[in-house]
């Protein structure tokens, strides 16, 4: 674990200096968003693709870091590090509750129960003047910002917090996959009463499956609203995030860590371009299409394809 | 000497279906019992019920002198129940040996707290595979083995849950004379160790050759429990079930 | 408290003709999930495609919408029929529902709704018809005839519904495949063809429902998704597979829902059927007449 944290630290520090030598602020924008989707897509993945339940309530948790950081800046402009912090902790406990209600359950029910979260959610941020409601909150978004008597263009700070929490949740999936709690996680997906009769503690280990997912995915969206400058209930609950969420992952390949990146980088950069290009309705459109096709004729992802083809290749 | 499983007058219903109908049933420490009944009688309601996969709606189920009643499946092989499953429930994405791992990782160690290193745990393993006839396919998937594989397979994760209390459901289904005969040593062998096994099969042959008493299930009630010889000349048991 | 009794009447009818089209609604689901345990959460897309179908014929040539979806109730079983084969190829057969077969699901709403904005456009569509307008008064009550009639058609699916489910061979079929596949292939009776044909008229009854959505609120795309909280949170009060269950949960959300809007506010309402849902999924996942 030591050697891949050290390598992926120096891949970040290096893609951060390459950006700052590059200095082109729509590339920063745009990889921000990818950067978000990584960990947004890594975070579904821990409870979808290892446990084998599925979130689509996303934007849900995404949003509640979004809103807490709003919440939080209404009282006191803390800095960014500080509110991804609680959207950790919002989203994670929110996680919890939600999973403390509905885990006994079939996966489907708990499925329509993160449904109904999102627009229960949606609803009461709607309605929250606090927080601008439907109307909406303004963020001001300082220009640049000094650590250590270095300035850096805020664009560029937020990148790189984004950036390090893409490193962060990488190196998380790839630490659980390979544990022994990895390991519970995969008998529950493979076959839930058969781990239980093994004596796997299948509700304690969800449990921290959906508190770890939801608590990314608040972290993804706490700088969200001083990216955003403005932030309304409509973007911060976007349908993309739900989609985005699940897509990403299953198209990368929900076993490792890999697919999740994979599918965050193709799918992200993917839609960047056709957003700019054709519409942002029919890029939505091509992710759904994708999605459907993936999950019918390629299981288990790109990776999942990969891996077919190195063991087809390997037979004598 | 005080039963290791009492089972009290438990009931379970489906609906409007009742599948169990005040069942009372005690079995001794050491003891092995066979348990037959023809199909749809309750006999993996009752398996369920007293591993926790099912809740009893009345009743209670005491093992080793604790009332196990609302403890998880898995709390209760903590405390040492554990059970083959009737279809084979097989961890299909990891191989057989780190299908048996499992239930050294979450049962063993969690009673013991961890005691063995990564190679002991591959020794136990490829030990629990080598009694089951398995040792060979030790890195194939559950996908390559065949419907009687994998019964030893459900068997050899029983065990490796070192049980006191081992049911056995249904394990010997499709397997010829020869391989009854080798799981058969093999459960007499873990009785001899002090494993108390609850056998339930179809096979008559093996069942009375295996079990020291006998219980038979009929339509969620029991309707004999005795001496194996005794239990067969029941008319009532030939009548609901041998007369067939 | 003062509660203006002429509101509160008013509000408890509205919930009721309300309740009676969600029945309508759910009814489809009441067959994919209670039924035959596929979750298909793009029920409600293919009851917005039935909203715009009916919209298309009513504006072009000036069809009466519940006589659209009445013609296309074939090519909407077709489509399920065909929904259901490919579900069952891809997933059902490899055992792999849970995940991927959620996922699929969760696609085909997407993709629907992103076809449908960009084939309709995200404004508000509605339809005309000779009953939208009136209403009846009866003493306190008014009864708008734009949700009676609806009511009243979605009563009159959910009981040939009813009827067809314990009176015909295939429809008991149906109910027996819920229960016991086993015993249905006994009897020589393919369990996969039977499926086939529950998915289809489960998809069939989104057409119905679809045209009667847009004569009691116009729709557009997104409209969809806040049925998916109302139909599942019905069909699970309501007691899985259960028809007359899931009538009386739909009344009751109804009326919960036109009491919190009148009351609270129209901005409030999806969260009561999502409110609800959690919380029947928390505390009595059997429903009220579960099984």
């Amino acid at each position: 674990m030591a050697k891949f944290s050290l390598i992926t630290i120096a891949v970040g520090a290096m893609v951060m200096a390459g950006a700052h030598w590059v200095h082109v602020d729509y590339l920063y924008f745009a990889s921000y968003t990818i950067l978000q989707f990584i960990v947004l897509a890594t975070a579904w993945n821990i409870l979808g693709g290892y446990c084998g339940y599925v979130n689509f309530g996303s934007a849900a948790f995404f949003a509640m870091g979004a809103y807490s950081s709003v919440f939080i800046h209404k009282i006191y402009p803390l800095p960014v590090p500080l509110l991804i912090l609680a959207g950790a902790i919002v989203s994670g406990i929110a996680g919890f509750g939600m999973g403390y209600l509905t885990l006994r359950l079939r996966g489907s029910f708990f499925a329509i129960a993160t449904l109904a979260l999102a627009v229960v959610l949606q609803t009461l941020v709607v309605n929250w003047e606090y927080v601008g409601g439907s109307r909406g909150a303004y963020i001001i978004r300082p220009e640049e910002i000094e650590f250590a008597g270095i300035t850096i263009n805020y664009i560029e700070y937020l990148f790189g917090l984004m950036l390090l929490l893409a490193v962060i949740a990488l190196i998380t999936a790839r630490t659980i996959e390979r544990s022994q709690l990895g390991f519970g996680f995969a008998t529950i997906r493979d076959d839930e009463l058969a781990a239980e009769a093994s004596g796997v503690p299948t509700l304690r280990i969800k449990l921290i499956a959906t508190t770890i997912s939801g608590a990314f995915m608040g972290m993804a969206g706490a700088p969200f609203p001083y990216y955003i400058g403005y932030l309304q209930p409509s973007s911060a609950f976007g349908l993309e995030y739900a989609v985005n969420s699940i897509a990403m992952p299953m198209i990368g390949g929900t076993t490792s860590w890999i697919g999740p990146l994979v599918g965050a980088i193709l799918l992200g950069s993917a839609q960047q371009y056709a957003t700019v290009t054709i519409s942002s309705a029919v890029n939505l459109l091509i992710v759904g299409l994708m999605l459907v096709a993936f999950v019918i004729i390629a299981p288990n992802g790109l990776v999942g394809l990969v891996q077919g083809w190195r063991r087809a290749w390997r037979k004598p | 000497m005080t039963a290791l499983l009492h089972v009290d007058n438990i009931s379970k219903r489906f609906g409007g279906f009742v599948a169990l109908d005040g069942i009372e049933l005690a079995v001794e420490p050491g003891e092995r019992l066979g348990l037959i009944g023809p199909n749809g009688s309750g006999k993996s309601t009752l398996v369920n019920c007293i591993c926790g996969t099912l809740q009893n709606e009345s009743g209670s189920v005491r093992f080793d002198g604790h009332v196990i009643d609302g403890l998880a499946a898995h709390q209760r092989t903590h405390r040492g129940i554990a059970r083959s499953f009737q279809l084979p429930r097989p961890f299909h994405s990891m191989n057989l040996a780190d299908n048996l791992r499992i239930p050294l990782l979450y049962t063993v160690h969690a009673r013991l707290g961890p005691l063995r290193s990564a190679g002991d745990l591959d020794a136990r393993c490829h030990e629990l595979l080598e009694m089951v006839g398995l040792a060979k396919k030790a890195k194939q998937m559950p996908r390559d083995l065949t419907q009687v594989e994998m019964r030893k397979l459900e068997l050899a994760r029983a065990m490796a849950a070192e049980p006191k209390l081992l049911i056995a459901d249904e394990s010997m289904a499709g397997l010829s004379h020869s391989e009854i005969e080798d799981i058969l040593a093999l459960l007499v062998k873990l009785n001899e160790r002090g494993i108390t096994i609850i056998l339930i099969e179809h096979i008559m042959s093996a069942v009375m050759s295996f079990s020291q008493r006998l219980a038979v299930l009929v339509s969620g009630k029991k309707i004999a429990d005795g001496k194996p010889e005794d239990v067969v000349r029941n008319p009532e048991v030939v009548r609901a079930y041998l007369g067939q | 408290m003062d509660i203006s009794w002429d509101l509160l009447l008013n509000a408890i009818t509205a919930g009721l003709l309300l309740g009676g089209f969600y029945a309508a609604v759910t009814a489809g689901v009441s067959i994919s999930f209670g039924m035959l345990d596929i979750v298909n959460i793009a029920h409600p897309a293919f009851i917005i495609l039935g909203s715009y179908i009916a919209y298309f014929f009513n504006i072009k040539f000036g069809v009466d919408p519940i006589l659209v979806s009445v013609i296309a109730l074939p090519f909407f079983y077709a489509l399920g029929a065909a929904v259901y084969q490919v579900y069952y190829l891809s997933f059902e057969k490899r055992g792999q529902e849970s995940l991927r077969g959620l996922a699929f699901f969760f696609g085909l709403l997407f993709v629907t709704e992103v076809s449908l904005i960009l084939v309709f456009g995200v404004d508000y569509r509605y339809v005309e018809a000779a009953y939208i307008g009136p209403s009846l008064h009866i003493g306190l009550i008014d009864l708008p005839l734009r949700m009676l009639v609806p009511c009243l058609a979605a009563l009159a699916m959910f009981s040939a519904l009813q009827l067809f489910v314990t009176r015909t061979f295939i429809g008991r079929a149906i109910m027996a495949v819920s229960q016991d596949q086993m015993a249905l292939q006994l009897m020589a009776v393919d369990p996969i063809r039977i499926k086939r044909i529950a998915f289809g008229i489960s998809i069939a009854t989104a057409a119905v429902a679809g045209a009667l959505l847009i004569i009691i609120q116009p729709v557009e795309p997104s409209v969809g998704r806040e049925y998916i909280g109302r139909v599942f949170a019905i069909c699970v009060l309501g007691g899985l597979g259960s028809m007359p269950g899931t009538l009386i949960a739909a009344m009751l959300l109804g009326v919960v829902e036109s009491l919190t809007a009148t009351f609270y506010g129209p901005s409030w309402a999806p969260a009561v059927s999502f409110g609800f849902l959690l919380l029947t999924l928390a505390f009595r996942p059997a429903g009220l007449m579960g099984r």
